[in-house]
């Protein structure tokens, strides 16, 4: 396995963040400290943590309505997304977007997106420049299965595939398009299948195994780098919660939810890395604390921030 | 000045932005090898290659996203629609995406590319390649929306466009295409944003855009002969509208005669009428009125064309009416 220490102890890392951050949010929703709606990542967290760690800050991701783990995992500061979910002006949005539109385009985030399925040509055009510029940058789609039977997903394979472009479609198959299930919207089971349309590889990964994440991206990554064109890698995962925040995901089977929450992410990686001997007790429990601290700093953040001023309604709209 | 037709003017505009500024690349159907439908493009693959003269699939959604997405990661795109009715295609791309990103972002995003739509009814085109859809994109915060109607502007505007920060929606109209001007040589910018008056009148003022800039500077011709001189007032520019030439001119000649190509209801003229109507209550003599097409998909025929495009007699009856 070519991944250091280092590199493991950050994806541990990040996934408990990412986990931290959706329990909080969750919490402050339902307290009324955060409008509008949220949809949370938690379950998913080993999908965004290890196709990420491939990643630099030149690297380019568009992301999804289900968005925090994604921006995390690419190095979204806490305080700024916290103030956003509160529509406060620190956040990174000044409060204009909230939760479904974060963006920092400085770290090659271009955006949590209300669109299902709106990332895949934006990424196509990210990667396109990065192709034209000539740099080694390579462009992360997330998107869900869902997504992946919007016109949106066909036009952007095609035509990255077409172009060669850099850009690695992550699709993140947690099985439910809010109600619907995998099985009552397509008549496939692997939706890696439909990257033969495109002549491009598809894989599809345990998305509850940061580590099998990590190596199929890392591929992918690599081969985008070396100027050989897109890939379509596929992560099996689960979210823990409802489609957004009130939804009680009644339409789940309740052995589904017992088998998937049975194979949670977190603890699984956390084993792992003890069996590794690369991390302990007394460590985890440290990365906890600083992820504990960091987040009650950024909801101090949060709740200290201004609202934004009425007269910012109408800045923005036009450079 | 050269004497430039208005396709010839606009392809010059692109092309001395793609000599200036390396990151300025076009991309859509058929604008390589083919040199765009209508001859937009001829020559363009030639001098600057396939790297920046771009063939794509037949993707709208893929196309508006592929300028979205590199205008945000630091490229200066044009990209075409073969036809502004394939935009509906696109629409999401384009009014979700493009239009909204700065003012989502909170200002920190910059999305500098141009979208251009060819427009317009006149070829037996029938209904789904002929129509005029500014008012559609002129309802959506966050693009600008361009219309020119000389080959000056054609080529200024394009300029303009390609430098302006946002997403520009460039309308080009087909019947145009032929038309010919004199052009300036070189560097040349129209501001976005900013009508003229390119005929001065004193009794009734013709408000317009695009092609029908032309079928109002004739109607001002036979106006004249029954005693009655018009102002002809060009927007050049739908978003954002020049509110105050028109309103100028309106002060002047007290009387208002909207026309467009596109269909009456909610076309941009309903927006100009209102404005005029707020803000320049006190110029008017006369009711605003709008001449345009009716509320009627673009038919095929070319006697029922004929009668959907808003002719110079109809503009010259509408303004007779207001005396």
């Amino acid at each position: 396995m070519d991944i250091g220490k280092e590199q493991l102890i950050g994806i541990f890392d990040k996934m408990l963040r990412i986990r931290a951050f959706e329990q909080k949010a969750k919490e402050l929703f339902a307290g009324q400290k955060i409008p509008g709606f949220v949809h949370l990542y938690a379950g998913e967290e080993a999908v965004a943590a290890g196709v990420c760690a491939n990643l630099t800050v030149k690297d380019y991701i568009t992301s999804t309505h289900r968005g925090h783990g994604h921006l995390i995992a690419k190095g979204g500061r806490l305080n700024e997304m916290m103030a956003e979910l509160f529509g406060k002006s620190g956040g990174y949005c000044k409060g204009k977007g909230g939760s479904m539109h974060i963006a920092d385009v400085e770290l090659g985030i271009l955006g949590a997106n209300g669109i299902v399925g709106a990332g895949q040509p934006i990424a196509a055009g990210a990667a396109f420049a990065s192709k034209y510029l000539k740099t080694d940058a390579v462009t992360v789609c997330f998107f869900g299965d869902g997504a992946s039977n919007r016109g949106t997903f066909h036009e952007s394979l095609n035509l990255a595939s077409a172009f060669k472009l850099p850009v690695i479609f992550v699709c993140e198959n947690n099985q439910y398009g809010i109600s619907n299930h995998q099985s009552t919207a397509m008549n496939i089971l692997d939706i890696s299948d439909r990257a033969k349309s495109y002549g491009i590889p598809g894989l599809t990964v345990d998305g509850n195994d940061p580590l099998a994440v990590f190596e199929a991206a890392k591929e992918a990554v690599d081969r985008a780098r070396k100027g050989d064109g897109p890939s379509l890698l596929e992560c099996k995962t689960w979210r823990h919660h409802g489609h957004f925040e009130g939804d009680s995901s009644f339409y789940k089977k309740p052995e589904d939810q017992t088998a998937w929450l049975s194979k949670d992410p977190i603890p699984r990686f956390e084993k792992k890395l003890i069996e590794l001997g690369i991390l302990d007790g007394p460590k985890v429990a440290a990365l906890h604390a600083e992820v504990d601290k960091e987040l009650a700093e950024a909801i101090d953040f949060a709740e200290r921030s201004p609202y934004p001023a009425v007269s910012e309604l109408l800045t923005d709209v036009l450079a | 000045m050269s004497t430039l037709t208005y396709v010839e003017a606009l392809r010059e505009g692109m092309v001395l932005e793609m000599r200036r500024d390396p990151k300025v690349f076009l991309a859509g159907e058929d604008v390589g090898l083919f040199g765009g439908c209508f001859g937009q493009t001829q020559g363009m693959f030639a001098e600057f290659g396939p790297e920046r003269v771009v063939d794509t699939p037949i993707s709208e959604t893929a196309i508006i996203g592929l300028g979205t997405g590199a205008a945000a990661a630091g490229l200066r795109p044009i990209v075409e629609l073969m036809f502004i009715d394939f935009v509906g295609v696109a629409m999401d791309e384009l009014f979700n995406q493009a239009a909204k990103m700065r003012y989502m972002f909170g200002g920190k995003a910059k999305v500098p590319f141009v979208a251009r739509m060819p427009a317009g009814a006149g070829f037996s085109a029938a209904a789904q390649h002929s129509q005029s859809l500014e008012a559609w994109l002129a309802h959506i915060p966050g693009i600008k929306v361009v219309m020119p109607y000389s080959p000056a502007d054609a080529k200024g505007l394009m300029i303009s466009s390609i430098r302006d920060d946002n997403p520009v929606v460039y309308i080009e109209t087909k019947t145009l295409y032929g038309l010919k001007g004199e052009v300036p040589e070189g560097e040349y910018l129209t501001p976005i944003g900013k009508a003229a008056v390119v005929r001065e009148g004193s009794d009734v003022s013709l408000i317009s855009w695009g092609a029908m800039v032309g079928t109002c500077l004739t109607a001002a011709e036979q106006l004249s002969k029954s005693g009655k001189e018009a102002e002809v007032v060009d927007l050049k520019t739908i978003v954002p509208f020049d509110l105050e030439t028109v309103l100028n001119s309106v002060k002047k000649t007290g009387r208002a005669v909207i026309v467009h190509e596109a269909v009456r209801t909610a076309g941009f003229g309903a927006e100009v009428a209102a404005e005029l109507a707020e803000k320049g209550f006190d110029s008017l003599n006369a009711p605003i009125v709008r001449v345009t097409a009716p509320n009627t998909p673009v038919p095929f025929s070319p006697p029922l064309e004929k009668e959907y495009i808003p002719s110079a007699e109809k503009v010259v009856k509408a303004a007779l009416g207001l005396f």
